[in-house]
């Protein structure tokens, strides 16, 4: 397992801590952390093939949509980190997403891709047409991201939710980093890591 | 014997007889000075005794979980499509217990076996038994066995509550517990149905107290209906109408009262299969055991602190069509377990048969059994 994104959120986190995946899909994400960090993991998913792929990687998960699953199973301040990857533009409500994981944890951790990476503006602004990346891979007819967002627009969010961004990690779709990409980030970056909690 | 039967069946078994030597304290205050419990057995028990399961049965269920008991048997056990070599409880590497509860009426100590105190049959002078009556006398059952320690106990609906209350009643005893589409308490609506079978039951001219036996009848009526309501319960409405739909039996009306539509006739072949293999005061008992179950009751209600002490790890399995027992009370469970910060997994299986979904060799369902017990 070589994944930037995997290491970066390893990186992140603290060992034996208490961890919650939302869409955590066969749970590869937390059987990584489970081997580099020892942590406690527990995964949301919702599709059931996925599923038994968790449970036979030994990962506690429970099916359910995460929409509901949040706040039909989780307490207050259970988890130590709420990680959500690449699911944050699949959502009816993100916002609310958001705050329901700084609810159930201290701390949340989000990756999504930037529509605000020069390729996409170029499709948009150029060529008139809806983007397609490595990163944004489906037409605008059968992509299952209805709320896409650049960097800046996530970090406006928030601003207005009274978040504090702790740690941010930009990289291009091989999950690696460059010297333009760090000079102009909403720009070059592709995929961006999150890592905020509440302020008081 | 021979094995006349395909590769993934355990073939012919024997059930056994414990004789339990040891006195039972019941919930009700009765004491069981001894009592005899009927099993069978499937696969092997390793060197280390670290790979048993004890298999809990349901309302009408017994110790027959697998295999035949003869070349002659048309049905195997009744979870036979579970358990065997290379099937989700696999006997090429698992020890598999399954037994009649106390209460039961096929060979375990109940109501149609003789009390040894009077010399005459219990009949319905059997004292009630509760979920945790059974979980005490099926852990002398894994004295007698020698087993230490189960590595799953497992159970669907009441034999998930039991399954349950292993995980409570002896935490380090049991490694791991799985829950197929049961409850931690039943509700207003279950207990109803509950009763309406057992007024089915008693209000029968034949049931005579409970001491049919004596006058050489039995309650058939009354337990034919009571089958009937309890079948309407486990199967989904869309289940019916796939399996039925408003099919006629012979493709006409009678005008009268006796069968015209396939479910009628359906309805009464399963009454009548029931009538001649089950008890009535065993059903009633163990109505009465599905109706007491509530492990929260001693926690002031809440069911997180019935798990404190628990160390097995949890897997909770629930059917969308299942409306006896459903979704949402395995939520409740699954709610719980994650509130005492315990190791649960969950599943819900899209599946339309309602409540008999967990007796059925769903793929899903059986997936993620498989995977589960790929990790004891």
């Amino acid at each position: 397992m070589n994944r930037r994104d995997f290491k970066i959120i390893s990186e992140w986190i603290k060992k034996e801590s208490t961890v919650l995946d939302l869409g955590c899909g066969d749970s590869t994400l937390l059987n990584y952390l489970v081997a580099s960090k020892d942590i406690n993991g527990y995964g949301l998913e919702k599709d059931i093939e996925k599923v038994q792929e968790s449970i036979k990687k030994d990962i506690s998960v429970i099916q359910a949509d995460f929409n509901v699953g949040l706040e039909q199973y989780f307490e207050n301040n259970f988890f130590d980190y709420a990680i959500m990857t690449q699911a944050l533009q699949e959502n009816k409500n993100p916002d609310r997403i958001i705050l329901e994981m700084l609810r159930v944890a201290k701390e949340g951790i989000v990756t999504f891709p930037n529509m605000g990476f020069w390729k996409n503006r170029f499709q948009l602004g150029f060529l008139g047409r809806m983007p397609i990346s490595k990163s944004l891979p489906n037409n605008w007819f059968d992509t299952p991201n209805i709320h896409l967002c650049t960097f800046e627009d996530f970090e406006r969010l928030c601003r207005d939710l009274k978040i504090k961004i702790i740690e941010k990690k930009v990289l291009n779709n091989s999950y690696s980093t460059n010297f333009f990409l760090k000079l102009f980030p909403n720009l070059f970056g592709e995929i961006a890591l999150y890592r905020f909690e509440k302020t008081n | 014997m021979e094995n006349k039967f395909d590769k993934k069946s355990v073939g012919i078994v024997v059930p056994k007889t414990a004789e339990i030597k040891h006195s039972l304290s019941l919930d009700c205050g009765k004491v069981l000075e001894k009592f005899s419990l009927v099993f069978e057995t499937y696969g092997k028990l390793n060197k280390e005794k670290s790979n048993a399961i004890l298999i809990c049965h349901a309302l009408s269920g017994d110790h027959h979980a697998a295999g035949y008991h003869s070349n002659d048997d048309k049905k195997p056990g009744w979870w036979d499509s579970c358990i065997g070599p290379g099937k989700p409880f696999d006997t090429n590497k698992f020890f598999i217990v399954s037994l009649n509860n106390l209460g039961g009426c096929m060979g375990s100590t109940g109501p149609n076996t003789t009390n040894i105190e009077t010399g005459i049959e219990y009949g319905p002078d059997f004292p009630i038994v509760t979920v945790n009556d059974w979980v005490n006398s099926q852990k002398l059952l894994a004295d007698f066995l020698e087993i230490e320690k189960w590595a799953c106990v497992v159970g669907g609906s009441l034999g998930g509550m039991q399954a349950l209350q292993w995980a409570i009643s002896y935490p380090d005893k049991i490694k791991n517990s799985i829950i197929v589409a049961a409850a931690a308490k039943l509700s207003a609506q279950n207990i109803a149905f509950n009763e309406v079978a057992r007024q089915a039951i008693i209000t029968d001219p034949e049931f005579h107290d409970g001491h049919y036996n004596k006058f050489g009848v039995i309650p058939k009526r009354g337990l034919s209906i009571a089958r009937m309501l309890g079948h309407i319960t486990y199967l989904s409405d869309d289940s019916m109408r796939q399996k039925f739909g408003r099919d006629l039996r012979e493709g006409k009306l009678h005008f009268g009262y006796d069968v015209d539509f396939q479910v009628e006739s359906y309805l009464r072949y399963q009454a009548q299969a029931f009538v001649d293999r089950f008890d009535a005061n065993t059903y009633l008992l163990m109505t009465k055991a599905l109706d007491y179950f509530d492990p929260a009751k001693d926690h002031g209600g809440e069911l997180f602190k019935a798990f404190k002490n628990t160390e097995s790890k949890f897997l909770v399995i629930s059917f969308t069509s299942d409306w006896r027992f459903s979704p949402a009370k395995s939520h409740e469970i699954v709610k719980a377990l994650l509130k005492a910060r315990k190791n649960v997994s969950y599943a819900e299986i899209e599946a339309n048969q309602g409540h008999d979904a967990f007796l059925m060799p769903i793929p899903h369902y059986f997936n993620v059994l498989r995977n589960f017990m790929e990790n004891l």
